[in-house]
């Protein structure tokens, strides 16, 4: 997958003789092997997913949250290194503040993207920090709509109708190309991704999917997704793997 | 440390704030069995001129608080925009926790007191009004950080006109249609006897269900008496 970088892989500043810099190869591995996160950009909303891995059973559920609100009209989450998704999570609810304090409007969606990866970004400039092991999927419903973009460790950002990062990814990947999310309602969004979380979850051990969402049926506001929704999500998620097994 | 904005040129002292330049003018409060009313009328006045006709005093602030305002509109936009951006914080926090109404209340004569102590004040009369835990809150804010809470509440015209009605005819145990129809009464009174006011009314409700500002409203009012008709007959001299 990727060569020793000996002696090149030391600082974030150095470029290796094949114009790689490592140590931003190596936080993508961190993001890489976390839970997966997928993020679908529906016709009226856009719905993120994150599958938790339960370290233990001594945690509360619900506890260790992976989604954010940003501000009232988006959201955030992230896949990688928790504590450095807590940084750019911080971060992006800085400037969403700050931009309405200015402004007197709410952050425009790519402005917010812009912004997050400009900040992701820096951390790639200096040897005196290491990079963001994170990629956080934001999802926001401004006046130009519902919009996804994808954040990853380098500080490049990228708009998607729908993506996957982490352990998952590739499967995550190929069932959302199958799918047209732009033309699924939020609800059905929430079944797809759900159904994914489950398909590509490793069965041995237990998880458990935290759903967020902003779309028209929250107000355009970004929530938690209502428990019932979830369940249901879920239940129909396993039911459908069920299915799949007694058919092989 | 001296505040470099007390520093006029000159050496002379600054001026702040000294006189209110667009207002409103009564709010009224009352509790009622299920939650609390608020009352205004929908004026922003220029002096005598009635400048802004749908101009909307009552906010809400979330889902168990509301705030009235009287005095200069201009600082009660200001006071609104602190507390969305105390709401947007909460709400980013996503913890569940979202300010109760007695909180609005302690931060608003805080804020409110603090811009007093520096001769430079909010010029302002604010109601907050709340429901919170199965109980009423209501509120009053005087501009120079007076405060109290009781279970009527009016500023400006409406302590001398509506008061006296509310202190005859308020219950606690109101029910929601009384508690309209008296606010109804004291905003006809105040709309009679206030220059500053036009007959143009909203109601916000605070209760279990939540927040309900409601839309703007007239009241029927009678001008037809005798003396109106023929204003001078009794008059000497008129001019």
């Amino acid at each position: 997958m990727s060569g020793i970088g000996t002696g090149y892989d030391l600082s974030v500043s150095t470029f290796s003789p094949d114009g790689r810099v490592f140590q931003t190869e190596y936080a993508q591995k961190a993001v890489d092997s976390s839970g997966t996160v997928v993020g679908l950009r529906c016709k009226d909303g856009v719905v993120l997913g994150a599958e938790k891995l339960i370290i233990s059973k001594m945690l509360v559920e619900n506890s260790n949250r992976r989604t954010f609100p940003v501000d009232r009209h988006a959201g955030v989450a992230v896949a990688g290194l928790a504590a450095d998704g807590r940084a750019v999570v911080d971060r992006a609810q800085s400037e969403a503040q700050q931009y309405k304090g200015f402004y007197g409007h709410r952050i425009p969606g790519h402005v917010l993207a812009e912004r997050l990866a400009s900040y992701v970004h820096v951390f790639n400039l200096y040897w005196y920090v290491r990079p963001m092991g994170v990629t956080s999927l934001l999802g926001v419903y401004d006046e130009e709509g519902p919009a996804l973009y994808a954040v990853d460790p380098a500080g490049t950002v990228h708009r998607y109708y729908g993506t996957a990062v982490g352990k998952g990814r590739q499967a995550a990947r190929n069932e959302i190309e199958k799918l047209r999310p732009g033309e699924l309602t939020v609800r059905e969004g929430v079944r797809a991704v759900a159904q994914i979380l489950h398909r590509v979850h490793d069965e041995e051990k237990p998880f458990e999917a935290e759903l967020a969402w902003v779309c028209e049926e929250s107000g355009r506001t970004f929530q938690r997704v209502p428990q019932e929704l979830v369940d249901e999500a879920e239940r129909l998620a396993k039911e459908a793997l069920e299915a799949e097994d007694m058919d092989d | 440390m001296v505040d470099p904005s007390a520093l006029a040129a000159g050496g002379g002292t600054r001026k702040h704030t000294q006189y209110p330049y667009v207002t409103g003018t009564s709010v009224l409060g009352i509790t009622y069995k299920d939650g609390i009313l608020l009352a205004s009328d929908t004026l922003g006045a220029y002096g005598s001129t009635k400048r802004y006709k749908s101009f909307q005093r009552l906010t809400k602030v979330n889902n168990c608080t509301v705030l009235g305002a009287g005095g200069e509109l201009s600082d009660y936009q200001y006071i609104v925009r602190l507390l969305e951006e105390l709401a947007d914080d909460d709400f980013c926090m996503d913890d569940g926790h979202h300010m109760k109404p007695a909180e609005v209340f302690s931060y608003l004569t805080r804020v409110i007191y603090n811009r007093r102590n520096k001769m430079d004040p909010l010029w302002n009369s604010l109601v907050v009004g709340g429901w919170y835990a199965g109980k009423p809150f209501l509120g009053s804010i005087g501009m120079i950080g007076t405060h109290f809470t009781d279970n009527t509440v009016a500023t400006g015209f409406g302590n001398h006109l509506a008061r006296p009605i509310l202190r005859e005819k308020h219950r606690p145990d109101m029910s929601e249609e009384e508690a309209r129809a008296l606010l109804r009464e004291c905003l006809t009174v105040c709309y009679y006897r206030d220059k500053n006011s036009i007959n143009r009314f909203q109601i916000a409700r605070v209760s279990a269900e939540g927040v309900d500002l409601g839309e703007p409203f007239a009241l029927p009012t009678n001008w037809d008496h005798a003396l109106f008709r023929d204003p001078a007959a009794h008059a000497v001299g008129t001019w």
